[in-house]
């Protein structure tokens, strides 16, 4: 069952981009093997064909439930001609071969591991075909042009036939092609259909590894005292109880906390308990609630232009009719089920780390200044994620685990308790959004503007960005406001709020698609329009958004809503992907009951149907959990959620009925792990106000009483 | 010294006796598929058997199942052949998958108990098991199907 470190280091250091043949590496040889057994040859950075017709796949992305462990090498085996049952998968090292190109760096994140993948890694799969079947060619004195691939194999015009594994080192000889041939998508085998996701075995076995799993030999535990405000730090403490309790090995001051070492977690975990810490908390001793709130009200300064189409400030001056309305959300957790982790083995000269991470290059990078190596001396392990959302492309519970592991000279696995997850999260920023329309005296809606407030994520983890321009992740699903208005204007004004911030799932889709698409139906309102027939007349020249809406109507029977419930809707594109949401909603005993939510789907060219529709779902019920009950608290800097009770989920008995409608074309694939969490709040709030004319414009719904 | 019967096998480990099983499970027998969720009985992620009966583990002391025969989802076949996990794979369940070994293990207690259960009966036995990546509406079909398979279906 125990993790072999050895197998980890042996398969990281064959891992190498271009054209090599791994065999000639050192340590690449499987023990004990004898000259006959197989090679492993390098057609490219991703991909590894066996002399023994094994076809392995290195997996640069993280798979945290999203379906990248099986879409990914969809692409490379639809180009290869074999099924994906052939091929094997483990996951990819840091490095800048596997660069995410949407994204700068090796990231899991913004929905873009297939957008990314969908011509790099299928021309990889092209390359590879044409190399092999060029090896075969000319072993046969054949001109490669009449030869094609088959279950891997190439085979002839006269049906002779080599196995893939055969070719494999002649054409890792050849040069790399430039020009290759994709398949053609009338000739899709794989992509677009339902193919078989290839974790779900290792997923009802209790067999893949999360990175809580990762065992390694004399591997000792640690759990972390942290600072109970965030941003504190530990003035002194006393841990000579601690010290006294079996098991415990060490007590390490790091720099996110004080870490206590012993042979089992639960004994770390129980020694961490009984530590004497003085805190000083710092600069946070005074926030709470209250404060965050009126400095995002209050906030001041220039704010950035995200759109600019016309006058708006002016025409609104001298509108007929405006509509103005503010808006605030709250801080979420993420609350992936598989707690914050991270397993490292430093020794002198270098050092691993084991971790569910969604940055793996980043990881590295603060790994190696912990251990006061280079990057090149870290080698990052990927597991599976038990969850991401965008938790885990903050790497801050990565530093004490190496540092852990130096103090004591062995490997350490650091695991958070939940409660430590859900104080210590970087949360989903909060913001205060001023949304303003204006009527002409003729009805029609000639002004449209939003003024967003609220700190922002990519200034902390990606501040050259944001030094250049305004913050992309602020202002989605707002800057690309779609209805047919002549006059928008969207401004952004960054306001930080003295604690951390991160990426969640949908990001700021999530906030602003709530104020815009809520905001229109305020408009809708005012005019005395329903909500659908005055989107439709102002996304005429939208064909992809106006189709998603009709189909979602349709679908829902929007405006027959049976007896007693309530229609909602929202549309949104983000991602490359097109989206409509009907909520059907009733009320009861002043609590919301959300009854069903269809979703009409464009993101395209299709992958893999399964995994989309379970996405979808899945971001539906995320969205969900946020939009009833997504709350934290800060009291004196202090999370006030710690645990599943006081920071609820939607549980089996609490779902809707969900409809998912994919709605399917040829255009390159949009993303498809986020967009549906987005639509989740405006749709069911729409409904609120359909059923009760109150209109919601703060979450969660479980702070008003819908009487 | 504390003796346990795990997935059929008798076993002696040398823990405190107020350790949660579920720690003896992962750290110290190596049975890493029993994943730990909240440590406080409200996610299921720890779901074992104890005798049949699915519990915490993550709040059940190591000598409370000194008496008793327990299953993990290691234990639950040794090929993937119980009918929950053939529902499981039909219909690809799993997400992250990290909730789904808790998820199983309570599925499976419900069908030995429950045969052919109801969405009512599915809600009261596996409500207290958290999918975060939502993967209920396909828990409840696999149940279903399971149900069927179980029955020669
Ligand atoms: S870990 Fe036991 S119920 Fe959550
Ligand atoms: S599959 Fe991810 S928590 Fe259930």
């Amino acid at each position: 069952m125990s993790l072999d470190r050895r197998a980890f280091l042996k398969s990281s250091a064959c891992v190498s981009g271009g054209l090599i043949i791994a065999l000639h590496l050192p340590g690449c040889s499987k023990p004990g093997r004898t000259s006959g057994e197989p090679k492993t040859v390098a057609a490219n950075a991703w991909l590894r064909i066996g002399t023994d017709n094994t076809i392995t796949f290195l997996c640069d992305r993280s798979e945290m439930g999203q379906g990248v462990y099986t879409a990914l090498p969809t692409l490379i085996a639809e180009e290869l001609g074999v099924d994906l049952g052939r091929i094997r998968i483990d996951f990819a090292p840091a490095g800048d071969a596997y660069k995410n190109d949407l994204l700068g760096t090796q990231i899991t994140g913004g929905s873009t591991s297939v957008r990314d993948a969908w011509l790099k890694l299928r021309r990889a799969g092209a390359q590879a075909r044409t190399m092999l079947i060029s090896a075969a060619a000319r072993e046969w004195g054949i001109r490669a042009a009449v030869c094609r691939v088959e279950n891997g194999f190439v085979v002839s015009p006269t049906g002779k036939r080599a196995s893939f594994g055969a070719c494999a080192e002649a054409a890792a000889r050849l040069p790399v092609p430039n020009d290759v041939k994709l398949t053609d998508p009338g000739n899709f085998r794989l992509i677009g259909t339902s193919v078989r996701r290839l974790d779900t075995p290792l997923k009802v076995d209790g067999s893949a590894r999360y990175g809580i799993d990762v065992r390694l030999p004399e591997m000792l535990y640690a759990a972390l005292a942290q600072p109970p405000a965030l941003g504190g730090k530990a003035a002194s403490f006393d841990d000579s109880k601690a010290r006294a309790l079996p098991g415990v090995k060490a007590v390490v001051q790091t720099s996110s906390g004080i870490a206590v070492v012993a042979t089992s977690w639960w004994q770390a975990l129980k020694a961490r308990d009984v530590l004497a810490i003085k805190w000083d908390d710092g600069a946070n001793g005074a926030l709470n609630d209250g404060v965050i709130l009126r400095g995002l009200e209050r906030a001041t300064g220039t704010a950035q232009s995200a759109r600019r189409d016309g006058d708006a400030d002016a025409v609104i001056k001298s509108a007929a009719r405006v509509v103005k309305a503010e808006y605030q959300l709250p801080l979420l957790a993420h609350a992936t089920l598989e707690p914050q982790n991270c397993t490292a083995d430093v020794r002198a000269e270098g050092c691993d780390i084991y971790v569910p991470t969604q940055i793996q290059q980043v990881a590295q990078q603060a790994a190696a200044s912990a251990a006061g190596l280079k990057p090149e001396q870290v080698r990052v392990h990927t597991t599976f994620l038990g969850g991401g959302f965008g938790r885990r492309l903050d790497v801050d519970f990565v530093p004490a685990a190496v540092e852990a592991s130096k103090a004591v000279g062995k490997p350490v696995k650091l695991l958070w308790t939940r409660e430590d997850d859900t104080t210590h999260d970087v949360y989903r920023p909060p913001a205060f959004d001023t949304a303003i329309g204006a009527f002409d005296k003729s009805g029609k809606l000639i002004a449209w503007k939003l003024r967003l407030v609220g700190p922002s994520v990519t200034a902390r983890l990606f501040p050259a960005v944001v030094a250049k321009s305004i913050d992309p992740f602020a202002i989605e699903a707002a800057a690309n406001y779609p209805y047919d208005v002549p006059n928008v204007s969207v401004e952004y004004l960054r306001h930080e709020i003295g604690i951390n911030v991160g990426y969640m799932r949908s990001v700021s889709h999530a906030l602003n698609c709530f104020v815009a698409e809520s905001f229109m139906d305020e408009l809708a309102a005012s005019a005395r329009r329903d909500p659908l027939e005055f989107r439709r007349a102002l996304l005429s020249k939208q064909p992809r958004y106006l189709k998603a809406l009709e189909l979602a109507a349709q679908e829902a029977r929007y405006g027959a809503a049976p007896k007693g419930r309530f229609h909602g809707l929202a549309v949104m594109s983000g991602y490359d992907t097109y989206m409509a949401q009907v909520a059907e909603i009733s009320l009861e005993n002043g609590k919301v009951r959300v009854h069903r939510i269809v979703c009409a789907v464009d993101c395209g060219q299709v992958v893999n149907r399964d995994i989309v529709v379970a996405q979808v779902e899945s971001g539906i019920i995320f969205g969900l959990s946020s939009t009833l009950w997504g709350e934290i608290n800060i009291q004196r800097g202090r999370v006030q959620q710690t645990n599943f009770d006081t920071y609820r989920v939607l549980r089996i008995n609490e779902i809707p009925r969900i409809d998912v409608l994919l709605l399917d074309n040829r255009a390159p694939p949009g993303g498809i792990g986020e967009p549906s969490t987005a639509l989740v709040a405006p749709a069911v709030c729409n409904a609120i106000h359909a059923a009760s004319g109150r209109r919601l414009r703060s979450l969660p719904l479980a702070r008003h009483k819908l009487a | 010294m504390i003796k346990l019967n795990v997935n059929g096998k008798d076993t002696e480990v040398d823990v405190d006796s107020d350790t949660p099983l579920l720690w003896v499970l992962r750290d110290t027998l190596g049975l890493t598929g029993t994943k730990y969720g909240c440590g406080a009985a409200l996610c299921g992620a720890c779901t074992v058997h104890l005798d049949g009966q699915a519990v915490r583990s993550c709040r059940t002391p190591v000598s409370a199942a000194a008496a008793g025969k327990i299953t993990t989802i290691e234990g639950l076949s040794s090929d993937r052949s119980h009918p929950v996990q053939k529902a499981w794979i039909e219909l690809d369940v799993p997400q992250c998958g990290y909730c789904q070994s808790g998820q199983i293990m309570s599925a499976a207690a419900l069908l030995a108990h429950t045969p052919q259960p109801s969405d009512a009966d599915i809600d009261a036995a596996m409500s207290g098991n958290i999918c975060r990546c939502g993967t209920y509406q396909r828990i409840r079909a696999a149940i279903h199907r399971a149900a069927q398979l179980k029955s020669g279906g």
